[in-house]
């Protein structure tokens, strides 16, 4: 099941204007950066990027900068505050016919998943609750990337990082839940490779005034373990095996953008990477294994039992 | 200069609020902690009666408040903020954070001790933690000094040869919660002395893109960052020393990075910063009634530290006691080390410099304790580093009593 789009049906439909520059420093196959660049096509120009601690901040090492718009780092758990700074800034300048409105800005949170699920949750959580217009991409590679990947409260149950050697025993956080929590005016999980759901989603909130949340899984070769050049296969599986849905909280209405119409088994997203390698050998890890299969099947469930319902 | 009609009493949060008022700001993030809440508060009645424009705010946190209010004034606002203690620990990151970007700002702290053990009365620890920020740290001793200080905190902020924040220091409880008459100024004599703010840096806006807070990844440009820092810091001796010619000239009232009290034929000199400094001019002025040629130094300006000034009020003087209402643990007083480094290169410097430590977290410092200091100073011939704590023997008897109460032996409790 794919929902019907309105404004974008192909990846040729996407608008051809890049606000990145080629050059960063970040890792070859980064998906995470991918993920910005297509956001940021579809947010279009005049927008200010408040960063908080993590891969992205490589964006802009003094002298150069790979953005074109404008740009602020704050801190880990920051971002969110810097982006009511900002806003508010921006308000009262126009307000007071201090600031032309053709001087306005978009405000853009970019954090990745240490920061978003974690340290930086509190002032995001208030931020959202006071209503603040702006946007938010949560980059969620699943760990912390940028410190050599250790596990952050993003990281997947079973995944080797350099902090969890043996495999992660917890869960992965439901972010996406508690931020629907907050009754957002926009929140949707995207991919990168799943361009054009993604720019549709962005193209969606954009005459919505309010907080405006993004999810994005950030496929990563470095952390994972995979050749850059299997990025778009790995985040192809991410979905079609359910690991990574497809969704979307507009209006007080959660839906699914994209049901795989037959669920792959997650053992095929799992085997590729490295992180999840222990699981496969020297002894297959069937207990483990079941256990994350039966954690994504029973998310599909109780989907399935709530569109029944509704 | 003086009428009675805008003369009010003021506590020393609501002087600080008159300040921000006057300033004519347009953003308070804010987060309340004792004892500044009643700041936060008076402003929040304020915008919204209508008689400030701008927004007032609530952030999560201090943490997110001081974020909040470095983005905004990134951003090409006025802002001001308030936080104590705990509060500005918690901010710590974000003070360092936003001086880098070198955003002009005043953030009053009302001084209040740290956990552990948690408590609320005043002390110095929270305000000298800061010291290292990358702020211009301006401690008061009065009411109406509250309101001045703030003032002249945006005209040092926002002078380019500085572009710093500043943080105006006062003590909770002593200050905050004490009334003195207060001159309010005219609004337009104050705006005449801090026009209304406009930006004189690159701010955030469609038709000019900004980098801010860029990472850097060696050592050398750091430093280059962090030296420009320290030189805009020190820039602000000369641009306070304007702005306290300009604030005397509009209303009769002048403040300097240091205050010299009754110094000229001084040989022994007390030093302190803050709210007691008014009792430690009593005990100066009960010695000179007895013929003794004593004087007080109030450090006011702690960051950038005025060399010049306490080298010229202290060099040649017999005795200089600091009196430190602060505890480095494993050090002493902190301002004591500060001012024997300034100190050391003169050959003509105090033969005795001795360091006390008194006014804990909310420790009274007693007239008795002033006289000892003073007899202490008379009485030595050499100095020490060694700080000595003041604690009465009054005090000492109801701490044994409390160790009795908890069960605790003398004996076991005592190192």
């Amino acid at each position: 099941m794919r929902a019907k789009r309105e404004f974008y049906h192909s990846p040729k439909d996407l608008p051809a204007a890049e606000f990145l520059s080629p050059g960063s420093t970040l890792c070859a196959g980064c998906g995470g950066l991918a993920t910005l660049r297509l956001m940021h096509k579809v947010l279009g120009e005049n927008v200010v990027v408040v960063d908080a601690a993590g891969c992205m901040t490589m964006l802009t090492s003094y002298p150069y900068t790979v953005m074109q718009s404008s740009w602020l780092y704050t801190s880990m758990s920051g971002a969110s505050a810097g982006a009511q700074g900002i806003r508010d800034a921006l308000d009262i300048l126009l307000t007071q016919h201090r600031l032309p409105e053709t001087d306005n800005l978009k405000v853009l949170v970019l954090a990745g998943d240490g920061s978003t699920y974690d340290m930086g949750l509190s002032a995001t959580s208030a931020a959202i609750c006071r209503g603040l217009d702006f946007w938010y991409l949560c980059y969620d590679n699943e760990a912390y990337g940028n410190t050599g990947f250790q596990t952050s409260a993003a990281s997947p149950l079973g995944a080797q990082t350099s902090t969890s050697p043996g495999g992660f025993a917890g869960r992965k956080k439901d972010i996406f839940e508690i931020w629907r929590a907050h009754q957002p005016a926009y929140l949707a999980t995207v991919s990168a490779h799943e361009a054009v759901d993604l720019a549709e989603k962005v193209r969606r909130a954009l005459p919505l005034a309010g907080p405006k949340l993004f999810l994005g899984l950030a496929v990563c070769p470095t952390g994972w373990g995979f050749d850059p050049a299997n990025g778009f296969e790995i985040a192809k599986l991410a979905v079609e095996t359910g690991v990574w849905p497809l969704k979307e909280f507009v209006h007080g209405q959660l839906r699914h953008t994209y049901i795989p119409s037959r669920f792959r088994p997650v053992v095929e997203y799992l085997q590729p990477q490295r992180r999840f390698r222990h699981l496969f050998e020297p002894q297959r890890r069937d207990d483990v294994l079941e256990q994350i299969q039966h954690n994504v099947d029973a998310y599909w469930q109780r989907v399935a039992t709530e569109a029944a319902t509704t | 200069m003086v009428t009675a009609q805008n003369q009010k009493l003021l506590t020393g949060n609501a002087a600080a609020a008159w300040g921000a008022r006057l300033a004519a700001i347009d953003y308070v993030p804010a987060f309340p902690i004792t004892p500044q809440t009643e700041i936060i508060e008076t402003l929040a009645r304020w915008f919204d009666a209508g008689e400030m424009q701008g927004k007032f705010v609530t952030l999560d946190s201090e943490h997110s408040m001081v974020m909040a209010a470095g983005a905004a004034a990134a951003a090409g606002v006025r802002v001001f903020t308030a936080t104590s203690s705990q509060g500005l620990v918690y901010a710590m990151e974000a003070l360092y954070t936003i001086s880098g970007w070198r955003v002009p700002l005043v953030l009053v702290n009302v001084s209040r001790a740290l956990a552990s053990p948690i408590t609320l009365g005043p002390d110095h620890n929270d305000v000298l933690a800061a010291r290292d920020a990358g702020f211009v740290q301006l401690h008061c001793e009065s009411c109406q000094e509250v309101l001045d200080t703030v003032l002249m905190a945006y005209r040092i902020a926002e002078d380019e040869r500085v572009s710093a924040p500043v943080l105006v220091n006062f003590d909770g409880f002593f200050l905050s919660f004490t009334r003195e008459p207060v001159e309010i100024p005219d609004a337009e004599a104050v705006r005449a002395f801090l026009p209304r703010f406009e930006a004189k840096y690159p701010t955030f806006r469609a038709s000019q893109p900004l980098a801010q807070g860029a990472a850097v990844l060696d050592g050398a440009t750091y430093t280059y960052f962090r030296y420009q820092l320290h030189h805009a810091l020190r820039n602000a001796l000369e641009v306070h020393q304007q702005a306290a010619d300009e604030f005397e000239a509009h209303f009769g009232r002048r403040y300097g990075p240091v205050e010299t009290y009754r110094l000229e034929d001084a040989d022994t000199v007390l030093v302190m910063a803050g709210a007691f400094a008014s009792k430690g001019k009593a005990a100066v002025n009960r010695w000179r009634e007895q013929g003794r040629n004593v004087g007080l130094l109030r450090l006011r300006m702690v960051r950038p530290l005025p060399d010049r000034e306490l080298v010229a009020a202290l060099v040649g003087r017999r005795a200089v006691g600091v009196i430190d209402q602060n505890l480095s643990p494993g050090l002493g007083g902190i301002l004591f080390h500060e001012i024997a480094g300034v100190l050391a290169a003169e050959e003509n410097r105090p033969a005795v410099l001795r360091s006390f430590v008194g006014g804990l977290g909310g420790k009274d410092i007693s007239s008795a304790e002033f006289d000892h200091v003073l007899a202490t100073l008379d009485g030595a011939k050499t100095g020490s580093a060694d700080p000595e704590l003041l604690f009465t023997d009054a005090e000492w008897r109801q701490m044994q009593q409390r160790l009795a109460v908890a069960g605790k032996s003398l004996e076991a409790a005592t190192p």
